[in-house]
């Protein structure tokens, strides 16, 4: 099949949804070329540096049925405009009680690694988890990417589609012409017996890299990719704990109240997954600090594969409470 | 001083009349059941400010949109919104606008262009300006109004949108309604001019200053921007000088730092009362009419305070629907 990169199979998402339909437009401080090239500017429109004002404009255009795309670049930037989503965006179509729908994409790059500092590497999306009526995802390939993204611009609520900057330039095998991938289904890329690995994003190729050198040791790791965060696959993720009996999750972000502690409480508050348990759920994270601009420094914040190595190590190696055989 | 009298049909000038005693009546009789603990949480009050929601909405047409304040029973009857369901809503039942989830901060009716007060200061301004976008798109002439006050005018969404708007000529026009307090605190002490008006300058487009208790001055200066958003001249800043009567909220024993000379004197400005004399003077409304349309518009909010009283309030589980739309 052929290949395109993640940013790639994101544009061409865009691309052919916006063929698809014209009420599709697009806003952002800068314009792509090459949607400029196709659309023009009545439908790729470059705002000024105003977060705040664009993304309030689409939760308007939207209202009034239009299906904007405001893309934020980097999601440090669309802080700027946490009332227009949180108290806006989120909330408009529940507090007027369903009268419109706010079909909405928000763009946002997340994660670290490009030694760009605290302010450009974050990976926040547990804060908007956090808010009703945002759905959300982030995408671990190419064809994830694709197929999300597609469905996230013909959903009839506000999402935002979370991309990882770690992954923009990886390539990967993306069908040519239309296909969707539905939100709340997790994939699994990997299957195993001994240990399930939650991952999002470029950490579900550190987990993938950590399961293939750990299957020289014996260990069995099946890995699952949520792919969207809201909604999220619990089933996916309960169903593989159940049958591997143990569970670690790695995640760019920091651990507190994050979405690695949403992971945990799915596996461990549903009765029947905690009594499959044979080890307590392990925690890969980011370390809670701002991320720091030194590689030195930087490097020892992020988890990575060996980091995830030795989680599923440690878990594996671990007794759980004592069960009945 | 009043302005000239517009060339409005007296029929037309009446409409005006009754909805601005509509939106009083309305917002009295919802401070009373607020106070009686009928309708919960918050009410903040228009009183006092009537002329500038329906001397503008009265140059717009039904498919023009507005977006209101945390302060919108005015624009949403001034824009045609239905009594009952707007009381209902209050009332926190099944049958209100947002069936009970929005309440009065919270009122929307996209079904005729209102999109909705918003409990947010200057939380709206640039949704409205989506919907000038929108129009624009549309091609078909519509104009977009964003309503804000004194105080949204100093919050970055106004400056960001004017300018997004003056740079894009989005048929928008902004409204503010300068009531001389930002809640609790004189908007002499946190404007660096006095003029709101004056900032239009700043991004090239009309400004002006207008008497917001005088309901053919602010129709004038709706009209003029109106014709210019929708003929693709670009937006306009109209500001009007009104007072708002109450405190900052219906909330009994709240704190009012405004002095009662101040708002007396305001209060002997009423803009309904400078209407009816007009109407009156021209020969167009005597004792036996005025009479008739207090009435009739008593009789709508006795009709709309039964259908709130009557309708159900909505089941508890409903509190998990609408969170997304499908």
């Amino acid at each position: 099949m052929r290949e395109l990169t993640y940013s790639e199979a994101a544009l061409e998402a865009v691309a052919e949804e916006m063929r698809r339909d014209p009420k599709v437009f697009y806003m952002s401080t800068d314009a792509l070329p090459p949607l400029l090239n196709e659309f023009g500017p009545e439908r790729i429109k470059a705002t000024p540096i105003t977060e705040a004002a664009f993304t309030g404009m689409a939760i308007g255009a939207a209202g009034c049925g239009f299906r904007p795309i405001a893309d934020w670049r980097q999601v440090t930037f669309c802080f700027v405009a946490m009332d227009q989503i949180v108290n806006q965006a989120a909330k408009i179509h529940y507090m007027f009680g369903g009268q419109v729908n706010f079909p909405i994409l928000f763009r946002a790059s997340v994660g670290g690694g490009g030694r760009v500092a605290a302010q450009h590497s974050q990976s926040p999306y547990s804060m908007f988890m956090n808010v009703a009526g945002l759905k959300m995802f982030l995408p671990s390939t190419p064809y994830d990417m694709k197929g999300l993204l597609k469905t996230a611009i013909r959903d009839n609520n506000p999402v935002i589609s979370f991309e990882s900057s770690r992954l923009m330039g990886l390539k990967g095998p993306v069908p040519e012409g239309d296909y969707t991938i539905p939100f709340g289904k997790a994939d699994i890329k990997r299957e195993g017996a001994d240990v399930t690995v939650v991952a999002l994003a470029w950490l579900v190729h550190e987990a993938l890299a950590a399961a293939e050198e750990l299957a020289k040791e014996g260990i069995s790791a099946e890995i699952v990719d949520p792919r969207s965060l809201v909604p999220l696959d619990t089933e996916t993720i309960r169903n593989s704990v159940r049958k591997t009996g143990r569970l670690v999750i790695a995640d760019e972000g920091g651990p507190t109240a994050g979405f690695s502690a949403e992971i945990a409480a799915v596996a461990t508050e549903d009765p029947e997954t905690f009594a499959r348990l044979k080890a307590p759920v392990r925690r890969v994270c980011a370390l809670q600090v701002p991320i720091p601009y030194s590689p030195v420094l930087e490097n020892h914040v992020f988890p990575d594969r060996n980091r995830i190595a030795a989680g599923i190590r440690e878990v594996v190696q671990a007794r759980g409470p004592a069960r009945a055989a | 001083m009043m302005s000239l009298s517009p060339n409005l049909p007296p029929d037309k000038q009446r409409e005006m009349l009754r909805r601005m005693l509509t939106i009083r009546r309305f917002e009295e009789r919802a401070s009373a059941d607020y106070v009686a603990g009928k309708i919960y949480g918050v009410v903040h009050c228009y009183i006092g400010e009537e002329a500038v929601a329906v001397g503008v909405c009265s140059a717009l047409t039904q498919t023009d949109r507005i977006i209101s304040t945390h302060r919108g029973h005015g624009h949403c009857i001034a824009k045609g919104a239905d009594l009952n369901r707007m009381m209902a809503e209050l009332y926190g039942r099944q049958a209100g606008y947002c069936k009970g989830k929005g309440g009065s901060m919270h009122i929307a009716d996209f079904g005729i262009g209102m999109l909705g007060a918003n409990g947010i200061v200057a939380g709206g301004i640039s949704i409205i300006t989506g919907a000038g976008l929108a129009a624009q798109m549309e091609g078909k002439g519509g104009v977009a109004v964003s309503f804000f006050g004194d105080g949204a005018s100093n919050a970055g969404p106004f400056h960001e949108c004017l300018n997004i708007a003056a740079t894009w000529k989005l048929p928008m026009v902004y409204v503010c309604e300068n009531n001389m307090w930002a809640a609790n605190t004189a908007a002499a002490a946190t404007h660096a001019q006095s003029d709101v008006a004056s900032r239009a300058a700043g991004y090239g487009i009309p400004g002006v200053v207008v008497d917001g208790n005088d309901i053919f001055a602010v129709h004038q200066a709706a009209n003029a921007a109106v014709d210019r958003a929708r003929s693709g001249g670009g937006p306009s800043l109209i500001e009007c000088k009104t007072y708002r009567w109450r405190g900052h909220t219906e909330r009994p024993g709240q704190s009012d730092p405004r002095d009662q000379a101040e708002i007396a004197a305001w209060m002997h400005k009423d803009p309904i009362t400078l209407l009816e004399r007009r109407l009156h003077d021209q020969g167009e409304l005597d004792d036996a009419g005025r009479r008739a349309m207090e009435g009739e518009v008593t009789g709508a909010l006795e009709a709309a305070v039964a259908f709130a009283e009557a309708s159900p309030f909505p089941l508890p589980e409903h509190a998990t629907d609408d969170v997304f739309a499908a």
